[in-house]
């Protein structure tokens, strides 16, 4: 932590020590509280399930969620289920902003088509994408396919919204200053929209993570027979809680790493360009 | 010295004029002007704010087509025509370096050649140690030189400037617009100035065009000569000529301008 360096160095005056102490000791308040509500949020739920204060087999327990990872490791179920819907999500949301950007660029390309599809972007992106599953079913079948084009549709309409927005922001000075070198708009785009927008992009890869999952998770518990959305469809059809809460804990687990990987890549690309 | 006597017509201008028409109205914005720029002179242009400044400059450069006149270029083209803005408009994912190669890489001739060229112009105007930093690192001066830097690499003949100090604060503006001025004249560019700043006008021009109220024509043109007396922007406005043309500039422009606000 930064405080404690700062603190190691000790050239401060009295006033400023006394500053830093005082943050360094709200900083642990903050951890020692947001770590203790998980810990004890378990602890009264294993409490209260062991003594019959709750029915485990409707609300399951962490024990009992405990065991059933366990055996979804021995059965190998575990590991591919984690896999299949990070792959799924993966692919995603990086082909989900890929999209994304070159429809965006397509779009700022021409006025006039601007002007003819925005109407359609807005009803499009109000729509919840889940009543189009049925369709999906039927033309694309059951398998990785569907489920990977039930998450482009909830992350490619606002992907291209948000990039748009961010083409659209770049100073007009600067286009001026394209054109009064003679550049194409090949040119602007390729050397300036797009360069310029890089914190944007990469802002819209961090929030399709996010679309991404819902749309994976959606898409698997319309069609799929894997994965971790199917795991906890699965148990909820046969009333097997464990089984629900694990596919939920998983899920956290791995929506979060895959949260931190990109807010990572893109807070190395901010401190790179300062 | 006499301008007119002495130098050449570079660029001429001939009962130019410019309408902008959105749905809601038709602006006249330039009407029936007449001017005629010398080579290797340095024009400033003053007016009332909206009057169609950055329009005239525009309209030069060939950014966007008249409405009627015509604009003659002797022996040079458009893409001839250098630009340069309020704002410094330096890339800030680009080094200094970059920055100041950006025209030559748009316009694809960036070479061996162009860009020591280039190169050389960094070095000779003292940014050569900056030129692997990014913009972001640099004093909004020189981002301002940087700007004019990249904007000399491509050989302009006839250099634009809107308000290119305007955002600079006071000490800043006065300092960089002296260098740029030497800059300018130093590799021997026509340059043609907008400017809010009448002080400015009269140390850096050679002649000070008033422009009226929109829809524009020029008014009156003042050529500024301090006769040898004064080289330095200071020397210029301790003269007692600084004063006099201040006074004709400032009346010239009061009457035309009823509706100044910024
Ligand atoms: N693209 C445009 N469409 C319509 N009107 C414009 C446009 N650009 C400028 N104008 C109008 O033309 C006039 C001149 O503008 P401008 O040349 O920017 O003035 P200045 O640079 O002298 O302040 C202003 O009244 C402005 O509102
Ligand atoms: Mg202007």
């Amino acid at each position: 932590m930064k405080i404690r360096e700062r603190l190691d160095k000790k050239t401060f005056s009295d006033e400023h020590i006394k500053y830093l102490n005082n943050q360094k000791r709200h900083f642990f308040k903050v951890k020692f509280f947001q770590i203790g509500i998980i810990i004890l949020f378990f602890v009264l739920w294993e409490f209260f399930a062991r003594f019959k204060l709750i029915d485990p087999f409707i609300t399951s327990s962490p024990f009992r969620i405990w065991n059933m990872l366990i055996s979804l490791n021995h059965s190998g179920e575990l590991w591919m289920n984690i896999y299949y819907t990070t792959f799924e999500t993966i692919v995603g949301f990086l082909l989900g902003t890929l999209m994304g950007v070159i429809l965006a660029a397509l779009i700022w390309f021409s006025d006039f088509v601007y002007k003819v599809i925005e109407p359609y972007l807005v009803v499009l992106n109000a729509l919840p994408k889940v009543a189009l599953g049925p369709i999906i079913i039927v033309w694309l079948g059951s398998g990785m396919s569907a489920i990977v084009v039930m998450t482009l549709l909830v992350s490619v309409i606002i992907s291209v919204i948000n990039i748009l927005v961010g083409f659209k922001s770049v100073s007009e000075e600067k286009v001026l200053l394209m054109k009064s070198f003679g550049a194409s708009k090949l040119q602007i785009l390729l050397k300036l929209i797009i360069p310029a927008n890089i914190s944007v992009i990469l802002s819209t890869l961090k929030i399709n993570v996010g679309m991404s999952l819902i749309g994976v998770i959606t898409g698997e518990f319309l069609v799929s027979s894997q994965g971790i959305g199917y795991l906890i469809v699965y148990g909820g059809q046969v009333f097997k809680l464990d089984l629900v809460m694990a596919g939920i804990l998983i899920l956290l687990v791995v929506a979060s790493i895959m949260y931190l990987c990109v807010s990572n890549i893109e807070k190395l690309y901010l401190k790179r360009k300062r | 010295m006499d301008i007119k006597k002495d130098k050449k017509i570079i660029l001429e201008i001939k009962n130019l004029s410019l309408n902008y028409h959105t749905l809601k109205s038709e602006t006249a914005a330039i009407k029936n002007m007449n001017l005629d720029i010398y080579d290797k002179e340095f024009l400033s242009i003053v007016g009332p704010s909206g009057c169609g400044k950055s329009t005239f400059l525009s309209l030069v450069a060939g950014l966007i087509s008249a409405s009627g006149g015509k604009i003659n270029l002797k022996n040079f083209s458009f893409s001839e025509i250098g630009y340069m803005f309020q704002r410094d408009c330096l890339f800030p994912w680009k080094r200094i370096k970059e920055n100041a190669l950006l025209g030559l890489e748009i316009k694809r001739i960036l070479n061996k050649k162009s860009e020591s060229a280039a190169l050389d112009l960094l070095k000779k105007y003292d940014l050569k140690k900056f030129e692997n930093y990014y913009p972001n690192q640099l004093s909004g001066g020189m981002r301002q030189k940087v700007a004019l830097i990249r904007t000399l690499a491509i050989n302009p003949r006839i250099l634009l400037l809107d308000e290119p100090f305007s955002a600079l604060d006071y000490q800043t503006r006065i300092d960089i617009s002296e260098q740029i001025r030497n800059i300018i004249k130093n590799e021997k560019k026509t340059a043609v100035l907008v400017t809010h700043d009448i002080s400015e006008a009269i140390c850096l021009s050679d002649r000070v065009a008033i422009f009226s109220k929109r829809p524009s024509k020029i008014k009156k043109i003042f050529n500024i000569d301090f006769g040898g007396e004064a080289g330095t922007f200071h020397e210029k406005r301790r003269h007692a000529k600084f004063n006099e043309y201040f006074d004709k500039i400032w009346s010239e422009l009061k009457n035309e301008d009823s509706r100044k606000t910024r």
